[in-house]
């Protein structure tokens, strides 16, 4: 299995999805720069990590989402490859289109820094397979600009297609019905703005999210 | 030639910043004060045969977010 972790600089959660990444596949991912232009060959999964790419100058995630790379991780996530974007990975991936909707400043104003309880809404995706529906898990968040913002039309849509991934239990950022992550229509793209890789063994403070990376490359290596 | 875009959320979209501001006029004690949106200024210097399809791309490429945002396009007489 190869995966893979893109860095832009003001990336500062990389090394983090990095370990999480060996930890739970035994092989550490390849790490690739903003500015390459091409992936490596045979990629079987790509993560946008959290941080403050280019600075957040403009918006969030908007240069980033223009970046040379991010034209390959849009063809690869057309071909189906599975691409994780947490955070401020997230915010990228709604700028470049391969996500709906748009993250926009905290509706408290503040920086969120906590561990929040999730609700698992979609537990049938590559990424949540590992969860039961309905299931309560803790994952920290760390973000400034989590406020989920879509259109009425489109967040029917999301709802009804099963798009919704995750939802906080407690609302904490102002996200429009309380999304914490969503998957594109092919459900091999999932943005979230929690952290599952800072929750990936107890010394952590809780292990919650090691499933999510259990289930996505767990299937991987099936394949 | 000068061009200034102003980028502003759409109407309906909660402008947190916007709101705070708000509430600070209001404890200088400034009444009256209806509401507050807070948007951006992007100043550009560009070519003076630049066309407005290509302001209007750059905008809606980059510029703005489209899903929550608006854009104004004003050229600037020197």
């Amino acid at each position: 299995m190869k995966t893979a972790v893109v860095t832009f600089p003001g990336s500062n959660c990389d090394r983090d999805m990095q370990v999480a990444l060996r930890e739970v596949s035994g092989r550490d991912p390849v790490r690739v720069w903003h500015g390459d232009a091409d992936l490596p060959d045979g990629l079987d999964f790509i993560a946008l990590p959290g941080g403050f790419s280019y600075g957040d100058y403009l918006r969030s995630g908007a240069m980033a989402a223009n970046s040379p790379i991010m034209r390959s991780v849009v063809k690869a996530a057309e071909r189906g490859v599975p691409v994780l974007g947490v955070c401020n990975g997230f915010q990228v991936l709604t700028e470049s289109g391969l996500l709906p909707g748009a993250l926009m400043r905290n509706a408290g104003q503040t920086f969120i820094c906590r561990t929040v309880e999730l609700v698992v809404e979609n537990a049938q995706s590559m990424f949540t397979r590992s969860y039961e529906a309905g299931e309560t898990v803790r994952i920290p968040v760390a973000h400034h600009d989590g406020n989920y913002f879509a259109d009425d039309v489109t967040l029917d849509r999301l709802e009804g297609e099963g798009r919704v991934a995750f939802r906080y239990s407690e609302n904490c950022n102002g996200s429009q019905r309380d999304i914490a992550g969503v998957l594109n229509a092919k459900g091999n793209v999932l943005g979230m703005m929690p952290h599952p890789e800072r929750a990936i063994e107890d010394v952590q403070g809780g292990s919650d999210g090691r499933r999510l990376f259990e289930s996505v490359l767990g299937m991987l290596e099936r394949v | 030639m000068k061009v200034r875009i102003h980028v502003s959320l759409k109407p309906g979209v909660l402008d947190p910043q916007g709101r705070a501001v708000h509430h600070a006029l209001e404890g200088l004690g400034y009444e009256g004060v209806n509401d507050v949106r807070i948007g951006r200024l992007v100043e550009l210097d560009v070519a003076d045969d630049t066309s407005d399809a290509a302001l209007e791309a750059m905008c809606e490429e980059l510029l703005a977010n489209m899903v929550i945002e608006n854009y104004r396009i004003e050229k600037v007489q020197p």
